[in-house]
């Protein structure tokens, strides 16, 4: 990686798959860092704020959202083929998302249930993560991502450094904030000691257990922490599905899930 | 040097003769269902008729009908958090016109602080911690400037949790040293010693009764107690020779499957240091902050050298915390790093227990 040279603008796109365009926000979130950002990089292609320019070739991608469709799963060659850095952002991009739960069900049967015409439903009977298809270069997690992320991933890439990346647990944010533990304090179901930071350790904050939003940590022991919650009186199956929530796509987690829908049904 | 007795009555006196020397007050409260340390200002901010019920994972406070304010043994945080703070910036750079670059440091606030509570376990950690980050020749400015404001009001421990030990790493009940002023609270009021000239000035505004014979023996008594009612151990020996003895030993396997790699046990720990350098620039790459923050020896970015993560399991990261804390620390600082304080074993939310975990690795190896 080279640092960006004096005078050029790199190009920027954002393209948007399966997602509920949330992770895009934390870009207009920027308030007036996004003139600063604007003066930094060229967007000429970001739907969501204006420029349309899918085609162009771009020095970084930000990519929302999961493979989802036959179309999806071309489109995003398309993308990799014309971008030097392809990063994507939030967990439907970098896990499948939510969506991915379908994985794991019978899609056909759900389609069947909610449409009246399923036949006019044109989609893949599995919800997958970008790097499924073509080479990832960053990975951003959360649901949704923040400005934060955003802007430190984009300053690294301008000064030609690798981002990065974050990957402890919610735990050591939470006692850098000196939030009192809510798993120990009040027996609540934390998922936070399997899960990355990111968010600050918001849920902990408000006396809430983590949900797992910014997915897999480091070296997570999901059967250590499986059995703490069962120890809390907290049922397998809820457990299972705890796992198996925004980042049910994410394998340590697809894993933990599974087992313990499995070994209970 | 005993100095005489405060009826519970007058104990808001201590709170003003402090204020009127100058010091902010932070003092135990009840926060989110644990006792942790914050401004207080008038007596009944303390957590009067509290007592805490701690075991391995677990902590839960009770309101009692008794009037003490400290009839409780801790909470998550010791003095750590006051003078190694969780998360501090310690310098920002900005590029100037000519491309040079500006660096300022932010120091920290050296308003005086007088802080009410402290227990013999805390004591002896800030000891520990003054040794790692004011030792000559590197001393660490920003702990030096949090530490210099402080003053301690230590209080002996009546009522230790189930999962203190301080008897057995020598640090408790009974604060001995380190402290401005002690208290040992009776129901009835406080028996006030002072360690410093500083302490006895503040003791001398206060205007304290004799010291009655049978109060005297009443502290005595509940140090005592205290000592008795302690069933968890830590052998006081050097565990250093049995414990690096042991690093292919198979417990260590056993407790990386039911530790979580959290980091919670060294954050609680009021002896561990360890840090993680952070640096974030400014967007528009004309500015930088460079922050220290709390690490662990359980993440793994603590053993990341040169794209190489050298404790990149469990069992390879627990062996480092106890192996450190327990046995090389014996090299580093001449005791062990433990001072009994049970947050480990507390505040583990899958409520590892450092003496068992110790006592395991180290039963029937060779004593030092
Ligand atoms: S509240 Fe959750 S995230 Fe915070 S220390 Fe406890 S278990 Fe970890
Ligand atoms: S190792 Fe555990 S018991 Fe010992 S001082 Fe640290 S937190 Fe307290
Ligand atoms: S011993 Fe407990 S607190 Fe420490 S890292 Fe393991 S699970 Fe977390």
């Amino acid at each position: 990686m080279t640092p960006v040279a004096a005078g050029y603008k790199p190009q920027v796109a954002v393209h948007k798959f399966a997602s509920c365009d949330g992770c895009q926000l934390a870009f207009l979130n920027l308030g007036e860092d996004l003139l600063l950002l604007s003066s930094l990089v060229e967007f000429v292609h970001f739907a969501e704020a204006g420029p349309v320019n899918p085609e162009a070739p771009v020095d970084i991608a930000f990519v929302e959202g999961s493979i989802s469709t036959a179309k999806d799963v071309e489109r995003i060659q398309l993308v990799r083929a014309r971008s030097r850095f392809l990063v994507t952002i939030g967990a439907c991009a970098t896990a499948g998302g939510l969506q991915a739960l379908r994985n794991l069900a019978d899609g056909q049967a759900w389609i069947a249930d909610i449409y009246a015409i399923p036949a006019y439903v044109e989609s893949l009977m599995s919800s997958t993560a970008v790097a499924q298809h073509v080479k990832v270069d960053l990975e951003l997690w959360g649901c949704p991502v923040s400005s934060r992320q955003l802007v430190a991933a984009v300053r690294a890439l301008l000064f030609g450094v690798a981002p990065v990346e974050e990957r402890d647990k919610v735990c050591m944010e939470c006692k850098r904030s000196q939030i009192v533990c809510v798993m120990v304090a009040h027996g609540l179901p934390c998922m936070g000691p399997v899960t990355r930071t990111g968010c600050g350790a918001l849920c902990p904050s408000f006396g809430r257990d983590c949900y797992a939003c910014y997915g897999p940590a480091e070296n997570p022991n999901t059967q250590a922490l499986t059995r703490r919650l069962e120890g809390l009186g907290i049922a397998p199956a809820a457990i299972g599905r705890r796992f198996l929530s925004i980042n049910n796509g994410a394998a340590p987690f697809t894993e933990a899930g599974l087992r313990l829908m499995h070994d209970h049904d | 040097m005993e100095t005489g007795f405060l009826p519970r009555g007058r104990f808001q006196g201590l709170l003003d003769a402090l204020h009127r020397a100058g010091y902010r007050c932070f003092g135990p409260q009840v926060r989110d269902g644990a006792i942790v340390y914050a401004a207080v200002s008038a007596s009944e901010d303390l957590p009067q008729g509290m007592r805490d019920h701690q075991s391995p994972g677990y902590y839960r406070l009770e309101r009692t009908s008794s009037l003490r304010y400290f009839g409780w043994a801790n909470g998550p945080q010791a003095l750590k958090p006051l003078v190694f703070a969780p998360h501090e910036v310690l310098w920002r750079a900005r590029r100037l016109p000519d491309g040079g670059i500006e660096f300022s440091t932010e120091p920290p606030s050296t308003d005086k602080l007088a802080v009410i509570g402290v227990r013999a376990c805390d004591l002896a950690a800030l000891a520990l911690q003054d040794r790692h980050f004011l030792a000559a020749p590197q001393s660490d400015p920003h702990y030096a400037a949090r530490r210099a404001r402080l003053f301690v009001v230590a209080v002996h421990c009546s009522d230790p949790s189930d999962t203190c030990f301080c008897v057995s790493t020598g640090d408790g009940p009974q604060a001995s040293a380190g402290f401005d002023l002690a208290l040992s609270e009776l129901d009835d009021g406080f028996l006030v010693e002072s360690g410093t000239a500083l302490g006895a000035g503040v003791a001398a505004a206060l205007e304290l009764e004799v010291v009655s014979a049978e109060a005297r023996a009443a502290a005595a008594r509940q140090i005592e107690a205290a000592r008795e009612r302690q069933h968890r151990r830590l052998p006081s020996r050097n565990l250093r020779a049995a414990l690096f003895a042991n690093l292919e030993h198979p417990r260590w396997e056993d407790v990386a499957g039911r530790c979580l790699a959290c980091g919670n046990c060294t954050s609680v720990c009021p002896t561990c240091f360890c840090h993680a350098g952070i640096e974030s620039p400014g967007l528009s790459g004309e500015t930088s902050m460079h922050a220290r923050a709390w690490d662990s020896c359980f993440t793994q970015g603590h053993s990341y050298i040169n794209s190489v993560t050298v404790r990149s399991d469990t069992r390879a990261r627990y062996r480092q915390w106890l192996t450190h804390k327990l046995g090389s620390w014996h090299e580093q600082f001449g005791r062990s790093g433990c001072v009994g304080c049970g947050r480990c074993i507390s505040w583990c939310p899958v409520g590892i227990d450092i003496t068992e975990e110790a006592g395991a690795v180290c039963a029937g190896a060779a004593d030092e």
